[in-house]
């Protein structure tokens, strides 16, 4: 196994911009993130995390830069062929999204059954497989409105990891959940990335999580990573917007949106302008 | 600036419509083939909808035959109101009552259940699990109308000229034996086939609308409620105004189809 950056990049960012109406969310934005390596992006609410995430997965195409997944440019797909590419990704989104009509080990195997051949007990062992994984053994009969939010949550992380995909992305995984359950899911995503077997991207903005699971850290403000490191050093970094970040400071480069514009408020224009698009 | 806006919103939804259609159409044939979702669908489009069109179809035919009956007793043509019963019926109103009460029963529910997908993130998730939504969710739907509104309407024929025949035999005193023969004596399976042609278009029009209301909804809760209403309207109007034309069509095919 190759170490550090000689690995290949398997996903990556260049000169991405996105712009909704007026607002700029994405300007330029480079990201390289290597094979097998867990890649965490941090940033205030509202910064561009989940679009920035929705670009690596083709949910929304950049109007500027592009997209490459193991060489291959995503907007040059069309959507057939972008739909048979996802099947290389796995991605646990930030309510969980589970379908509501289903149980969750109908929702937990819903990529094997449709998009392998396994057999109806191959599928049921594996759904099993990945529910003991996230601590939610014998929940396979529940219907998704039964669970609580943090059991919804980790039902859409087994649902992700199901069909053992190449390229994990999680969606704000540990926002909301109690410090045991972040362990948890913290230690899922590790088991996933050590031994260089799945490439992960996380965006979050809870430190604590960041810290455990990042082979590298990003922070992403007004529309680019502006600072990129492996922990240890992400938390000496002399970067003013990293330290107040990592503090949780209210004053700061962060929060003058004379300095950093896009960094901070106001947020509600691009909560805003995300849901105008679907 | 208001009459651009007033022109622009329904061209763009009649794209959205066209656009919705044609991947429907791209996506049936392709694999895997979701039998069971489709059956599911037909049940809760059709099976489900069997009481509610009963009932409007009775009373339909019944107050079809009460009025035909005070109209046509001023020629003294009482002895034609089983045709029109029958004839009115099955060519045209129910097709379009059908239509309209399934607009109401199944496109709003449509336009919620995937109105609701979108908002909390469930077709993203569908794509990103390598399926197309307009596959998984909208090709079954679709179909599901097209065939089951015809089957519903069929009944409703039947239904509703039991109503009329109670109405003209039992309240109206009509003989029986001359009411049916009546019923049946102008009417043919092509008067039959229009109406079922109808019907099936009439179901493409409400599963094609309620997918793409709820498919291109935005703004939460609120955003649900309003695809949920638009998709009944928006299906109401639709039937409504093609069935204009689609008489037209089938007035113009009936000499060249029955010779």
């Amino acid at each position: 196994m190759m170490e550090g950056n000689e690995r290949p990049v398997e996903v990556s960012l260049q000169g991405v911009s996105k712009r909704f109406g007026d607002l700029v969310v994405l300007d330029g934005l480079d990201l390289d993130v290597h094979a097998g390596e867990s890649m965490v992006v941090i940033g205030g609410s509202g910064t561009g995390k989940s679009v920035m995430l929705k670009h690596v997965i083709g949910l929304m195409r950049p109007d500027a830069g592009r997209v490459l997944v193991d060489g291959v440019d995503l907007c040059e797909l069309g959507n057939r062929e972008l739909t048979r590419f996802r099947r290389r990704f796995g991605m646990a989104f930030q309510e969980g999204a589970l379908f509501d009509s289903m149980t969750v080990a109908d929702n937990v195997g819903f990529s094997l059954r449709r998009l392998t051949d396994m057999s109806g007990a191959q599928v049921r062992e594996r759904v099993e497989e990945c529910l003991r994984s996230v601590r939610l053994e014998g929940t396979g009969d529940k219907m998704p409105a039964e669970l609580s939010g943090g059991m919804r949550r980790r039902v859409g992380f087994a649902r992700a990891i199901a069909h053992e995909p190449e390229i994990l992305l999680f969606d704000e995984p540990t926002t909301g959940l109690d410090p045991v359950i972040t362990a948890l899911v913290d230690e899922v995503i590790l088991d996933l990335t050590t031994g260089n077997r799945t490439t992960a991207i996380t965006i979050t903005h809870d430190m604590a999580s960041a810290f455990r699971i990042a082979d590298r850290i990003g922070l992403l403000c007004g529309g680019r990573i502006v600072a990129m490191a492996p922990p240890e050093e992400f938390r000496n970094l002399d970067d003013a917007r990293v330290q107040q970040f990592i503090n949780g400071a209210a004053e700061g480069p962060l929060t003058d949106p004379r300095e950093t514009p896009g960094c901070g408020p106001p947020m509600d224009a691009v909560l805003a302008a995300e849901e105008r698009t679907p | 600036m208001n009459l651009a806006r007033s022109i622009e919103r329904p061209v763009e939804e009649l794209g959205r419509f066209f656009e919705i259609f044609w991947r429907v159409l791209l996506w049936t044939p392709r694999r895997p083939y979701d039998v069971r979702q489709l059956l599911r669908q037909m049940v809760r489009v059709g099976v489900d909808s069997v009481p509610v069109i009963l009932l409007t179809a009775m009373f339909t035919g019944a107050v079809l035959a009460l009025q035909s009956f005070a109209v046509l007793a001023r020629f003294n043509a009482e002895g034609f109101v089983g045709s029109l019963v029958a004839l009115s019926l099955v060519l045209e109103l129910s097709p379009v009552i059908g239509g309209l009460i399934i607009a109401g029963r199944v496109g709003s529910s449509m336009g919620a259940e995937i109105g609701t997908m979108r908002v909390t993130e469930q077709i993203d998730a569908l794509e990103v699990m390598a399926t197309d939504p307009v596959h998984y969710l909208m090709v079954p739907r679709v179909w599901a109308m097209v065939v089951m509104l015809p089957m519903l309407v069929l009944l409703g024929d039947a239904i509703g000229m039991l109503g009329g025949y109670l109405v003209s035999v039992v309240l109206m005193g009509a003989n029986p034996v001359v009411y049916l023969e009546s019923t049946f004596r102008y009417m043919d399976l092509w008067d039959l086939t229009q109406g079922l042609i109808k019907a099936g278009f009439f179901g493409l029009l409400v599963g094609v609308i309620g997918c793409q209301r709820g498919y291109f909804t935005t703004g939460g809760a609120e955003g649900v409620g309003r695809s949920t209403t638009q998709a009944v309207v928006a299906a109401s109007i639709a039937i409504l105004i093609s069935d204009f034309f689609l008489t037209k069509l089938m007035t113009w095919l009936t000499p060249l189809v029955t010779g």
